[in-house]
């Protein structure tokens, strides 16, 4: 593996971690929060909502995957 | 100093502490079984390439315009403080082992034991991991210090928090000469996930352009509401686990990073 790849890894690893759907979650409110603002909507309440449901989703994963780990 | 100063300090203060306290344990074990004066060598190297990387970053993120800074900023701080939530509300309800430092020291004092012998004065086993343990623990602050920091344009303050923090930390250590085993990491690791989360969802809001209602004011509202929904989920996870399903203590010696996949 070369340097890159491996530099790469490292920083993919250290910013996203080990639950990426949170991290694409995340930059897909933003971007929906961007959306509705540039239309002229009031969009302070997306980031909250995401907050909450991400957070849910992710707790519900790592349980079910502490519970097939044993 | 505003609300929003105070926010910063105390976050970046609790990261921080928290962090030194694990690298406190590295440095303890090898300091104690191998050779302090290598052992200080490679803190101080660490501390160094800490400072470098805060001094060479800091300036370049200030520079960016604020409305990209707070949407970029937000949105990994907001990424960072969910990871740090999840970790601390699956370690209240049992699903996640608790940080143990006096079975790292023990761990990490064993594998230095069994390291070979050093031949000469410099011992490049105690320099290594004392570095790689302080390094690994810093750069996640340092991260901390910068986004907070530049966010507000007050990244000395931030480091002012961390260096504060980092100093309380060595006094205790110093003070006891153990390991920290006493200090309550999960409660400062879920204060930090909700202070992260609710800064990161609140500049990232704001970078996208959206209004919070209150302006600075909401973030009143946002921190304990983020902390609500928290302790809620880790009393609603805590009633549901089985007994069965909760890990036992365990420590994964000179890798004690919080961002380790649960189970693993």
């Amino acid at each position: 593996m070369t340097r890159a790849r491996t530099f790469g890894f490292a920083v993919w690893d250290f910013i996203v971690g080990d639950d990426w759907r949170t991290a694409i979650g995340v930059a897909l409110a933003l971007a929906l929060t961007a959306l509705l603002a540039a239309v002229g909507i009031s969009a302070w309440w997306v980031m909250p909502l995401a907050v909450v449901g991400l957070l849910a989703l992710s707790i519900r994963r790592a349980a079910r995957g502490a519970s097939r780990g044993g | 100093m505003s609300g929003a100063e105070i926010g910063l300090a105390l976050s970046v203060f609790l990261a921080c502490a928290v962090e030194a306290v694990e690298a406190l344990t590295i440095v303890l074990a090898v300091g104690s079984t191998r050779s302090w004066s290598s052992a200080m060598g490679g803190v101080g190297a660490a501390v160094l390439a800490l400072v470098v990387i805060v001094a060479a970053l800091g300036p370049a993120l200030t520079s960016l315009p604020i409305g990209v800074l707070r949407v970029l900023v937000g949105g990994l701080l907001l990424i960072f403080g969910l990871q740090w939530l999840r970790k601390a509300i699956l370690r209240a309800a049992g699903l996640k082992a608790k940080h143990d430092e006096l079975q790292t020291f023990n761990e990490e004092t064993q594998a230095a034991s069994a390291a070979t012998t050093r031949r000469s004065g410099f011992d490049g086993y105690a320099f290594t991991i004392a570095f790689k343990g302080v390094l690994l623990e810093g750069i996640e602050v340092a991260f901390i210090v910068l986004t907070f920091g530049a966010n507000q344009h007050h990244v000395a303050l931030a480091a002012a928090a961390a260096g504060l923090a980092v100093l309380v930390v060595i006094a205790a250590g110093v003070a006891v000469r153990a390991p920290l085993a006493r200090v309550p990491e999960n409660t400062m690791k879920f204060a930090v996930g909700v202070m992260l989360s609710s800064f990161g969802m609140f500049w990232g809001a704001e970078g996208a352009g959206a209004s919070w209602p209150g302006g600075d004011g909401a973030l009143l509202a946002i921190v304990p509401g983020v902390l609500l929904v928290a302790v809620a989920m880790a009393k609603a996870l805590s009633r549901s686990a089985h007994p069965a399903l909760v890990e036992q203590p365990q420590s994964t010696p000179t890798d004690t990073s919080d961002r380790t996949a649960v189970g693993t």
